[in-house]
């Protein structure tokens, strides 16, 4: 009696769902990714831009079209020293973003794969992150002069503490149920921390690196506009002095493409060693 | 509790004698004296609580901050299956497979173990890619790699759909048959208890209520009733 009655319903519910599919649902992901997504978005500001320039909308003296930028830029690469100052920068980035890395990492180790150095290191690391670091400029400028040196290590610091975090809390979070998998499969610790605690730690590693890489050029700017005598950011200082705002948007815009070339790496390299991941990016 | 009086030829392949658990003062498990005749396929049933799962982390080795007190011997080589299938993400198929394993022939015996549960040709899928049923198939085949003496399952069929699930009980006793683990199967189900075992236990408070030996012969309705009525599931309450 029990399967007659049942066997009813279900039909019915099998023919509502056939009526709803014809006007289908859409499906709550964001869907397909639109080809070259992420250029559309700054190629419709730079045509807007050049419209209003072309068009007289925008006072030159403050916003220059971006073919003088351009002009510009191509002015100082040959003529100027816009190459000494792109490689200056360059420098500054990647020496603070290669120990600040270094750094990071090297804790987050000590501090997430033993609970002795967790107690050394990770106190240590959130009070350092509580103060902000670009108030550590005039202290660092005390102990290590005013040249290269102190401008490295505040980069390291602003990249490391990111990079610390992220990949501490990803060791540290590491799924109970693997431990128990571990013990299980009578993996050795050597082999507990290779091959279960380290890949699974390496997506929020990632989310570190990024914030990491987009630390070491924000820095970069603060510091490039403090007593240096090359770099962009000391470029950008002097055009603000003599009122060319051309050469401070030729500046800016290095700054935005070293930013964008190097998320886009780290994407890049993200998206390869992670490939078993299938999230809403993918 | 009913003593268990087979007669043994070979020594057992997990002993346990006065083996007492407790969480937070609350005894899980209450002097328990067990065997599992090497070979045997041994279904545990019990009540969410009774410590069925509490008795096969014991005999696992799994359960080190737990207060409890008691002897315990099993085999070198125990293998376990989770109700998950517990495959790591970001190790593909056979990598899973051979975890814990070393040796050149370890991939070889990887491969013939995915071939054994129907995954051949898988091996280098993510697992993210598999079904639930090939996920729970690979975590057999891990499991299978180590030859195992003793096989511990904690209701490894618990989260699979029914279809699936009678497919899985077959290459269950398929693979039991050919490599011949002892096996102690937990699950909350007395239908599966009764398909797969030779011997099946109830627990009950933390003690072993009944010690049921199946033998296909007698029809399984009548084991059924037994086994309900000692869960306390009487035919009124059904």
């Amino acid at each position: 009696m029990t399967t007659t009655t049942t066997t009813v319903p279900v039909t019915a519910v099998e023919e509502k769902t056939a009526v709803r599919r014809r006007g289908r649902r859409r499906g709550l992901a964001p869907g397909k990714r639109l080809p070259a997504s992420r250029i559309i978005g700054p190629a419709l500001f730079f045509a807007l831009w050049a419209a209003a320039s072309a068009a007289g909308q925008l006072d030159p003296a403050a916003i220059p079209a971006p073919w003088t930028v351009l002009r510009t830029a191509g002015r100082l690469w040959t003529s100027g020293t816009l190459p000494t100052d792109v490689l200056t920068s360059l420098e500054r980035a990647a020496y603070g973003f290669a120990l600040g890395l270094a750094a990071g990492v090297v804790l987050a180790l000590v501090a997430g794969l033993s609970r002795i150095g967790e107690a050394l290191v990770d106190g240590t690391v959130q009070l350092n992150r509580a103060i902000p670091t670009l108030g550590l400029i005039p202290l660092f400028i005390l102990w290590l002069g005013i040249g290269e040196t102190f401008k490295i290590a505040i980069i390291a610091i602003v990249v490391y503490i990111p990079i610390y975090l992220n990949l501490h809390a990803a060791l540290s979070g590491i799924d109970h149920r693997y431990v128990e998998l571990a013990e299980v499969q009578g993996l050795s610790r050597l082999q507990f921390i290779r091959q279960i605690v380290i890949p699974g730690a390496l997506p929020g590693f990632f989310v570190g690196l990024r914030l990491g890489v987009t630390g070491s050029w924000l820095s970069l700017v603060v510091l490039e506009q403090i007593n240096a005598t090359s770099g962009l950011g000391y470029m950008m200082f002097q055009a603000q002095n003599y009122g060319q705002s051309d050469v401070i948007l030729v500046g800016l815009l290095i700054y935005g493409v070293f930013g964008l070339v190097s998320d886009s790496a780290v994407r890049l390299v993200e998206r390869r060693v992670l490939s078993w991941r299938r999230t809403l990016s993918s | 509790m009913a003593p268990h009086t087979q007669q043994l030829t070979t020594a057992p392949a997990v002993r346990i004698r006065g083996l007492t658990r407790s969480f937070d003062g609350r005894t899980v498990l209450d002097d328990i004296d067990l065997d599992l005749p090497a070979g045997q396929f041994t279904a545990l049933l019990g009540h969410s609580g009774s410590g069925k799962s509490t008795l096969l982390r014991a005999i696992a080795g799994l359960d080190h901050e737990v207060v409890g007190s008691g002897r315990l011997s099993a085999p070198e080589r125990v293998s376990v299956v989770f109700q998950d299938s517990r495959l790591l993400p970001w190790r593909r198929v056979l990598d899973n497979v051979l975890l814990g394993t070393d040796g050149k022939e370890a991939a070889a015996k990887g491969r013939e173990a995915l071939a054994e549960v129907g995954l051949a040709g898988r091996e280098r899928a993510w697992p993210n890619e598999l079904s639930g049923g090939e996920a729970q198939r690979a975590a057999l085949a891990r499991s299978l790699v180590r030859e195992p003496e003793l096989l511990l399952a904690d209701e490894p069929f618990g989260a699979l759909d029914a279809l699936t699930r009678i497919r899985m009980h077959v290459l269950l006793r398929e693979l039991w048959e050919r490599h011949r683990p002892s096996v102690l199967l937990v699950t909350h189900d007395v239908d599966e208890a009764i398909v797969l075992a030779d011997r099946v236990l109830v627990l009950e408070e933390g003690r072993i209520g009944l010690d049921l030996a199946i033998d296909p012969e007698v029809p399984r309705a009548e084991y059924r009733e037994r086994l309900l009525a000692a869960l306390g599931v009487t035919s009124d309450s059904r």
